[in-house]
């Protein structure tokens, strides 16, 4: 307080006043704090899923899409940090569709913890991170799957040392597995049915589980075959892990969206439709502008966008498809381009009309 | 303080004025503040509460608590209560509160004990034991947690599998699996005689209390350790032959992947604790040092005046005083101790973090998870914060 001149009640004064300025300064202080608190909640309230996601997305003028942190064959950054593999072209397809533009994609890593409160609360547009299609996500998350690009199943791989060749020898084993996975659920079901004890060794990051995997900390790592031949195919030598032939659990996987958006979902169904009716049609990267030219099967007419109007019932170019299977390839070419160098072979994700496998493609009408 | 000695003027309560309602008025005034700023935040409260509970419904995300009662199907490593995957989620949470208070308990008396060795060290007169508790307390302080848990972890990691396990004694082997011990196969005479053993240090506080009473009043001072050794060592002793005295020896054995029987140190506890305890301590240490030389050096030479050795000046002179300038940061270090442990995450230590994320990713309520760990945390934090307060106050300097 200042020293003045001032007698005893001059000073009495000037205290009082000092309080009430406290007094209203803790006040507007309050104030301030509850408005800063409130902003950030009023500026949410539009991203409630009033708008379209698609409009969303072309005001953005960018697809964001969920994939995975770094998983060899379906999404990692190359040495330049372009973001590779078959869940990141999921990704570009879906740009393309959109913007005709496989660049405008923003790639957001998610783990798998994160992966679905990221799509819940509008961070991704679309997670294309190997996720497995259950009936709970569909439903209690609050998602929709669009299709099954990859059908997969859950093993087990051991060091060749250890001398193990099937999944029941595992019994007393420690196992590594990540945790808010199907797979954690998958591993202990089975251990139930089949009897069989094991140790398990819970860590989150898929960089750590493996570490602790490959020094010895667990027996064995378990994810689906798909994980397992990708982080085998990382490993300095490949031919020290052997993949148990056993499969434990379905595992189909696919994108997903969140609920109540259906033109968004119906969009990123049949870009992956598209991409399968493409090989059922045998139109390559290579072919489709000659295709689109000259092919005179109606079906292939009307999803290259030469007849009718498809395009235009998805809300997207007309040529949309056209221009997907131009810049990456149909679904068998995106396959072949990321998995089967990592030694993922099609298997039973071949074309049911061609290989007697699963993938097949409803009509384009 | 006597009535007679107050001043009577005291006694007399200023006369109450009647409240006006008008702005002029400080009381009327401070009353329309404080019931608008609670409209405000209870307002504000309200809203995210009623947003979130729209928005949840709008997409469809399940709300509620009724999950706490659905099978779990997660598998935990360790765990102090029996449990199985087919236990229900608020089960294999009670684990992970269970895990999260065993590595905050032990980490919390380790860490105090090694911080205040530390802190004393580099108080010491040897130029190289306070230059060596010096660099420690430098070098631990300034790097960041998770990457010494992780170098722990990794040093772990490094140790051989079990079948070249190291056997230093009979029965003891340390591996990448974790530290095995053989360990008694606990039967109802070993709960009797740590029941006993309880009662017995009960009673021996009883006693020593009564008998210190007792000395105030006649001066004579009464021994207590024959009676002590006899309630808190004997009378369990006692206890455990009277019931057959049991005494079966669970031996770890290496069968098939792993040894069975005995009893564990996982290497994700051993690392969280290990990095946990060194850390905090590190801090401890400076608390403790900060502590000491609050107190007056002319305690100090008093104390020696009267004769009394180093260690006894410390002990009887110095760290009663200090103790009331260590216990309040000491509080703060306990509660970022136990916070901390939430890093247990990266190193696969499974603690309510751990277990409350696997829970809230598969039934995919996210509020509802995140808001079991806050009230966990919560409610640790405060019980330490209401325990070490208790024990300040206890400890305080009593004026008279």
């Amino acid at each position: 307080m200042r020293p003045g001149p001032a007698g005893q009640g001059a000073n009495g004064r000037d205290a009082v006043t000092a309080t009430r300025r406290l007094n209203f300064l803790r006040l507007a202080g309050a104030t301030a704090i509850t408005a800063v608190l409130s902003l950030p909640a009023l500026a949410q309230q539009p991203a409630a899923p009033s708008g379209t996601t698609i409009d969303a997305i072309r005001a953005r003028g960018t697809l964001i899409c969920g994939v995975n942190t770094g998983l060899a064959g379906f999404a990692q950054p190359d040495s330049q940090g372009v973001w590779r593999g078959f869940d990141a072209d999921y990704c570009r397809a879906v740009a393309i569709a959109l913007f005709n533009d496989a660049s405008k994609v923003r790639f957001v890593p998610t783990t798998a913890q994160n992966r679905f409160t990221a799509l819940q609360s509008g961070e991704v547009d679309m997670l294309s991170r190997n996720t497995t299609w259950t009936l709970s996500r569909d439903t209690s998350l609050g998602f929709d799957f669009t299709g099954i690009n990859f059908y997969d199943g859950q093993g087990f791989m051991v060091k060749r040392s250890l001398g193990v060749n099937a999944a029941r020898d595992l019994n007393g084993a420690t196992i590594c597995v990540q945790p808010g996975t199907t797979t954690e659920q998958n591993l202990t079901d089975w251990s139930r049915a089949n009897n069989i004890r094991f140790q398990p060794v819970v860590i989150e990051r898929l960089e750590e589980v493996v570490a602790a995997y490959v020094a010895g900390r667990c027996d064995a790592y378990t994810t689906d075959v798909s994980g397992l031949a990708a982080t085998r195919s990382a490993q300095p030598r490949p031919a020290d892990h052997v993949i148990l032939p056993d499969v434990i659990s379905k595992e189909p996987l696919g994108p997903l969206v969140r609920h109540g958006d259906q033109r968004f979902a119906d969009l990123v169904r049949w870009v992956h439709f598209g991409l399968i009716g493409a090989e059922e049609f045998g139109i390559t990267a290579a072919n489709v502008e000659e295709a689109t030219r000259t092919d005179a099967r109606p079906e292939v007419q009307r999803m290259l966008g030469r007849n009718g109007d498809l395009g235009q019932m998805l809300g997207v170019d007309p040529a949309w498809m056209a221009r997907i299977i131009r810049g990456l390839g149909n679904y068998g070419e995106i396959y072949a381009r990321n998995l089967e160098p990592i030694g993922i072979p099609r298997g039973r994700n071949a074309l049911w009309t061609t290989a007697g496998g699963l993938q097949y493609a409803p009509p384009f009408r | 303080m006597s009535d007679a000695s107050v001043d009577p003027r005291f006694r007399r309560k200023p006369p109450r004025r009647p409240l006006r309602l008008s702005w002029s008025d400080e009381r009327v005034r401070g009353i329309v503040y404080q019931v608008v700023v609670v409209a405000l935040i209870g307002s504000v409260i309200y809203w995210l509460w009623s947003n979130t509970v729209h928005n949840l419904e709008v997409r469809r995300i399940a709300t509620g608590f009724g999950f706490l009662q659905r099978e779990a199907g997660l598998p935990i490593a360790e765990h102090l209560i029996p449990y199985d995957p087919t236990d229900t989620y608020l089960r294999a949470l009670t684990v992970g509160v269970l895990n999260t208070l065993k590595v905050a308990v032990v980490g919390i008396v380790l860490a105090t004990i090694l911080g205040t060795i530390i802190g004393i060290a580099r108080l010491s007169k040897n130029f190289l034991v306070s230059k060596i508790a010096a660099f420690y307390v430098e070098v631990i302080r300034d790097l960041p947690l998770l990457l010494q848990l992780l170098f722990w972890y990794t040093i772990m990691q490094g140790l051989p599998g079990p079948r070249q396990a190291l056997n230093p004694v009979e029965g003891v082997f340390l591996s990448n699996r974790g530290l095995k011990l053989p360990w008694i196969i606990w039967e109802g005479a070993h709960t009797a005689a740590l029941l006993a053993c309880i009662a017995g240090i009960v009673l021996t506080w009883l006693y020593a209390r009564q008998a210190r009473a007792k000395q105030m009043a006649d001066g004579q001072p009464r021994k207590i350790w024959p009676l002590a050794i006899a309630l808190v060592i004997g009378l369990p002793i006692l206890t455990w032959q009277a019931m057959g005295g049991p005494w079966d020896v669970d031996w770890p054995a290496l069968r098939g992947f792993n040894f069975q029987g005995g009893t564990n140190m996982s290497p994700e506890f051993a690392a969280l604790l290990i990095g946990l305890v060194t850390y905090t301590a590190g801090f401890i240490a400076e608390v403790v040092r900060a502590g000491i030389l609050s107190v007056n050096s002319g305690q100090w030479e008093a104390a020696q005046a009267l004769g009394l050795r180093h260690g006894s000046v410390l002990r009887l002179i110095v760290m009663p005083q200090a103790l009331r300038v260590i216990i309040p940061p000491l509080t703060s270090n306990y509660l970022n101790l136990t916070k901390n442990s939430s890093l247990a995450v990266a190193i696969g230590y499974q603690d309510i973090v751990s277990i409350a994320n696997t829970t809230l990713n598969q039934t995919g309520q996210a509020i509802e998870g995140i808001a079991i760990i806050m009230a966990v945390y919560l409610t640790i934090s405060l019980s330490i914060s209401l325990f070490m307060n208790w024990y300040n106050a206890r400890i305080a300097l009593v004026e008279r």
